[in-house]
Formats: structure tokens, C-alpha cells, sequence
């Protein structure tokens, strides 16, 4: 890519944390995240909010963590059912790291529509 | 019954305090020393002049050791270990009972261990190379205000190492113009921004206008970016009443962190403000400035490994370690062994990483270690690989010296972050593929791809003066 010469200039976007930077994942990148969470052993979990409320800590969970999930697929097919469910909102995927009592992964999958 | 007799004159300490025999106790405090005697001084006479001067002995005997029972209280050099590839020095461990210590007081042990001992006539060189403080003791300590997973959450930070920077030029700006120094990088895609260490309160700029113009910086960027952001407001100051107001003010302009110097301000300063922070909801951000003094000559002083663990007793949730990459001194396997001292809950003994002893931190919250100085965008999948997700990653220079300026410097290092991270989740070697991830990443980012032309010669390749001990 050849370089501009001129001075560039940067603007101001919502991000959403981890991930917010980089383009949107395609579908083969989305499922190598997904298992880097569960080869972790880390819980899948799924929650979703309406992009006017994303600042907040708690977003609105997606049924309940899927405790003991080791099937990529299942996972893919509850994000899919969640955007299906609240076009609008944001979804992300969190991975519970119970050893830390933190999370190990969590970002956005699909964008809502602001 | 008394069984001992008081005999006035000078002993061979060794007599005392050299025990070979000795069985370390749980409970006993445990410290490495690297000795380097004076010629024709034996080993065990010079071990145990150590234990003694750092403990309950003095030059000469006196008739109120007898109204104690020493053999309780002193400390017992227990073990001579050969220095690999240095045959003037050797290793000297000593065992000290837990009561020779104040509860919760770093200050103390400190006042102890590397107090007069370091200027003992008989010793050329002396350096603390590692302390086992028992879980007894860990558990009298505050530790980190906050701790890693705490403020993960608070700031809404996961999956990989945060970002930051110190403001640029590290004097002479006003307050305004700092103010606006921290909004670009902030909302250009920085976690958090920091106060140089020598940013006090000067002519130039007074730690009252700061405090007010930095507080809008953060609260504009995250309004704009849907992002937690913060910046780290030294409090660092002449003494601890102005600290403490300064932090009171901090904590009004809405900062989610404080900064503090914990070497130059001291220990007592430092512990108090941890609890401060602790009592008030305020995350801390340990500078080290003095450390190379203190730490740098392999054969006197104390280790940064000892510092560090200091800290973690003390209290801060990040503490700067070096970067092994930039342009200040690191050799990799010593800082990998201190850093595992302020994240893990429990650090095997390793010589190769020069940890001496195992050490249990047991529910200690665990402290962010924090590499910057000299580092840039090309150096990011290394400092992934190396510091992992429990980390700040700091860049001044190379966000702000930026062609675009600090926002898209800020951008630069956010894309080329988030790329290496996602990289290494998809199981990549992301420090051998370092050029292929970055290239890749800045086809979609015209910020780094500008960073990468900008920085791609600078390198700091100079040999660590202070290296671990191999034969």
C-alpha cells in the first residue's frame, strides 16, 4: 500500500472494547476465537444490548452461560440465534474463566444498529 | 533457672550464627544474599556477620542478652551455595523469625534486612537477591488496592494486555495543553494515559489545573468511544498531607487511578495510599523511579525481584518491570521471574528465571505488570508473547511521535495490539510471524502502516549489565 504524504486525520468512532479496532470478523475468524475460548476450558457465554445502553457493565445475558460446552457449533449457533432474536443490539461472547473469576475473552460478534 | 554467664569481649559471630543444621520453619522469613566478602574472611564467618547484623547481634556481646532468649529470636545463616561462574562471591541464605517483624510493614522487614548490614566493613559487596515472605506474614499486608480482576471490570478490559502512554513532553506543558495531549490519545484508541513520574506540581503546570483539565479529557473520550478510560494522576509530593489531598481531588474529577512513585515517595507513603485507594475505590499505578540505583550492579544492593515483591506487600495494581524490548535495561528470564512474583498466586523456585525460594502469595490480589519505555508498534507481538494478558503496555514516544499525531498513533498501537492478540488466539507464533500479522493488519489501517514506516530501524540492542548468575 503506498503511503499518503499528506497529514492524515483521525476520527472518533465507538469501539466497544477488545476487538473494536480490527475489521469486522468473518465467519472463519469468529470460530477460531470461539475455540481458543473453549480449548481455555473456559465457559461460553453470550449477552447482547442495545448499542444506547453499551457502556454499561451489565448487558442482558443470552439464557445462561453454557456451562461445560465443548461443541464449537453450539456456540455458533446461539450467537446466530441471539442476533436473530435482537437485530438491533450488540451481541458479544464472553469466555468465564472461573480459576481468575474473570473473563478470559469477551468482544464483539455483531454490531446492532445504533 | 539461669544457665548462661555473662562474658564481656567480641565472638566470632559464627559461633551464633552459623546453622548448618537448621531446619527453616514455616514461618520464618527467608533471605538470599549474594556476599562478597573481604579476602581471607571465611564463608560461614562472613554468612553468619550477615545474619547477625541484619538480626539481633551486635560487634560486641552485652549483658541484656541475658534477660532474652536469643536463640529465639536471632536470625541463622543456614546455607553456603557456590555463585555459578563467580568465585569471589557466594549465596548466603538466612532464616529470621516471623516476630523479628512489625505486622503489614515492608518498612520494617526492609529496615532489617538491608539496614546496616550494607555497610558492614567486612563485606565488599552485598546484594538481597530474594525474600520468602511466609503466608503468615502475606497475610498481614494489604496488597493491591484493587488487584487485576478487579479492575478488569471495573474498566471493562478483557481478553488481552491494556494500552497506554506517558504524556509527551514530560515538562513544560500547561495544563490545558496536557489536557489536550491525554484526549487524543485516549480517544484515538489508548486505555489509559500517564503522568510523567517527574510531573509533580511545577510553575508550569499546578497539580489543581491538571487534575481539572485531565478529568474532562477522560470523560469526553469515553462519552465519544463507548470505552472506559482513565489516566493516572500522580500524586506522588512532599509529603504525605499533600498527597492525600491531591488524591481526595483526583478522586473528584472523576480518575479511576492514581499514580504513585513508590521508591523516591517511600514505602510508609506508599502503603498509606494503597489503603487509601483500597478505602475510596481508586485503582494505583506504581512508577519505580530510583530503581536502577538500587538494583542495577549485579554484586550490591537489592534485586528488582525483592522491590517487586515489596510492592505486592505495599500495594499498587501496577507496577513498572521493564520491557526486555526497549531501550531500558532487562534481561527476559529475570523479568519473567518477577513478573510471575506480581501476577501468580504461587511462584515455584526457578534459578533459571533467579527466583531462590517457592513463594506463596495466597489470596493476594495480583498486581498488572507494566512495560514501557522505548517500545513501538514492531515490538508488539513480542511484548504479547512476553508479558501475556495481565499487562500495560505503555508507549510514549511511539504514539505520540506519531506523523499523524497522537490519535492515530493511539489507533496504530490499538490495531497492531488487537491484531497480535487475535493472532496468538488463533494459535499462531506471533513474535516469528511478527512482520506478516502487522503487515496484514495495516492494509485496513493507514495509522499503522505509517507507524510501521516511521519506527522500522529503531532498535535497542545493547548487552543487560545485570545478568542472571550462570556458570
Amino acid at each position: 500500500m503506498p503511503l499518503p504524504n499528506e497529514i492524515g486525520n483521525f476520527e472518533t468512532t465507538q469501539t466497544l472494547e477488545t476487538f473494536g479496532f480490527l475489521p469486522k470478523m468473518d465467519q472463519n475468524q469468529i470460530q477460531a476465537q470461539i475455540a481458543y475460548v473453549l480449548a481455555n476450558g473456559w465457559t461460553p457465554a453470550i449477552e447482547h444490548e442495545h448499542p444506547s445502553k453499551s457502556f454499561d457493565h451489565y448487558w442482558t445475558m443470552w439464557k445462561l452461560p453454557m456451562f461445560g460446552e465443548t461443541d464449537l457449533g453450539m456456540v455458533l449457533s446461539e450467537l446466530d440465534a441471539c442476533h436473530r432474536a435482537f437485530p438491533d443490539h450488540h451481541v458479544r461472547l464472553i469466555g468465564y474463566d472461573n480459576y481468575t473469576q474473570s473473563q478470559g475473552a469477551c468482544f464483539v460478534v455483531f454490531e446492532g444498529r445504533s | 533457672m539461669s544457665t548462661k554467664s555473662y562474658k564481656a569481649g567480641v565472638k566470632e559471630y559464627r559461633e551464633k550464627y552459623w546453622t548448618p543444621d537448621y531446619v527453616p520453619l514455616d514461618t520464618d522469613l527467608l533471605a538470599c544474599f549474594k556476599v562478597t566478602g573481604q579476602p581471607e574472611v571465611p564463608r560461614e564467618e562472613v554468612a553468619a556477620a550477615v545474619a547477625a547484623e541484619s538480626s539481633t547481634g551486635t560487634w560486641s556481646t552485652v549483658w541484656s542478652e541475658l534477660l532474652t532468649d536469643l536463640e529465639y529470636y536471632k536470625g541463622r545463616a543456614y546455607r553456603i551455595e557456590d555463585v555459578p561462574g563467580d568465585s569471589e562471591s557466594f549465596y548466603a541464605f538466612v532464616a529470621y523469625p516471623i516476630d523479628l517483624f512489625e505486622e503489614g510493614s515492608v518498612v520494617n522487614v526492609l529496615t532489617s534486612l538491608v539496614g546496616n548490614v550494607f555497610g558492614f566493613k567486612a563485606l565488599k559487596h552485598l546484594r538481597l537477591e530474594d525474600i520468602r515472605f511466609p503466608i503468615a506474614y502475606i497475610k498481614t499486608c494489604g496488597g493491591p488496592p484493587a488487584g487485576i480482576q478487579v479492575e478488569r471490570d471495573r474498566l471493562n478490559k478483557y481478553g488481552r494486555p491494556m494500552l497506554g502512554a506517558t504524556i509527551k513532553p514530560k515538562l513544560g506543558l500547561s495544563a490545558k495543553n496536557y489536557g489536550r495531549a491525554v484526549y487524543e490519545c485516549l480517544r484515538g484508541g489508548l486505555d489509559m494515559t500517564k503522568d510523567d513520574e517527574n510531573v509533580n506540581s511545577q510553575p508550569f503546570m499546578r497539580w489543581r489545573d491538571r487534575f481539572e483539565f485531565v478529568g474532562e479529557a477522560i470523560q469526553k473520550a469515553e462519552q465519544e468511544t463507548g470505552e472506559r478510560k482513565g489516566h493516572y494522576l500522580n500524586v506522588t509530593a512532599a509529603t504525605p498531607e499533600e498527597m492525600y489531598k491531591r488524591a481526595e481531588f483526583a478522586k473528584e474529577v472523576g480518575s479511576p487511578i492514581l499514580m504513585h512513585d513508590f521508591l523516591t515517595g517511600g514505602f510508609t507513603a506508599n502503603t498509606g495510599l494503597a489503603n487509601w485507594c483500597r478505602e475510596n475505590g481508586m485503582l494505583l499505578h506504581i512508577h519505580r523511579a530510583m530503581h536502577a540505583v538500587i538494583d542495577r550492579h549485579p554484586k550490591h544492593g537489592i534485586h528488582f525481584r525483592v522491590l517487586a515483591k515489596c510492592l505486592r506487600l505495599s500495594g499498587g495494581d501496577h507496577l513498572h518491570t521493564g520491557t526486555v524490548v526497549g531501550k531500558l535495561e532487562g534481561d527476559r528470564n529475570s523479568t519473567l521471574g518477577f513478573v510471575d512474583q506480581l501476577r501468580e498466586s504461587f511462584v515455584p523456585e526457578d534459578r533459571a528465571r533467579g527466583v531462590f525460594f517457592d513463594q506463596d502469595w495466597g489470596s493476594l490480589p495480583g498486581v498488572f505488570a507494566v512495560a514501557s519505555g522505548g517500545i513501538h508498534v514492531w515490538h508488539m507481538p513480542a511484548l504479547v508473547t512476553i508479558f501475556g494478558d495481565d499487562s500495560m503496555l505503555q508507549f510514549g514516544g511511539g504514539t505520540q511521535g506519531h506523523p499523524w499525531g497522537n490519535a492515530a498513533g493511539a489507533a496504530a498501537n490499538r490495531v497492531a495490539l488487537e491484531a497480535s492478540v487475535k493472532a496468538r488466539n488463533e494459535g499462531r507464533q506471533i513474535e516469528k510471524e511478527a512482520r506478516d500479522i502487522l503487515t496484514e493488519a495495516a492494509r485496513t489501517s493507514p495509522e499503522l502502516a505509517i507507524a510501521m514506516e516511521t519506527w522500522k530501524e529503531i532498535k535497542f540492542e545493547f548487552e543487560t549489565v545485570d545478568k542472571l548468575d550462570v556458570g
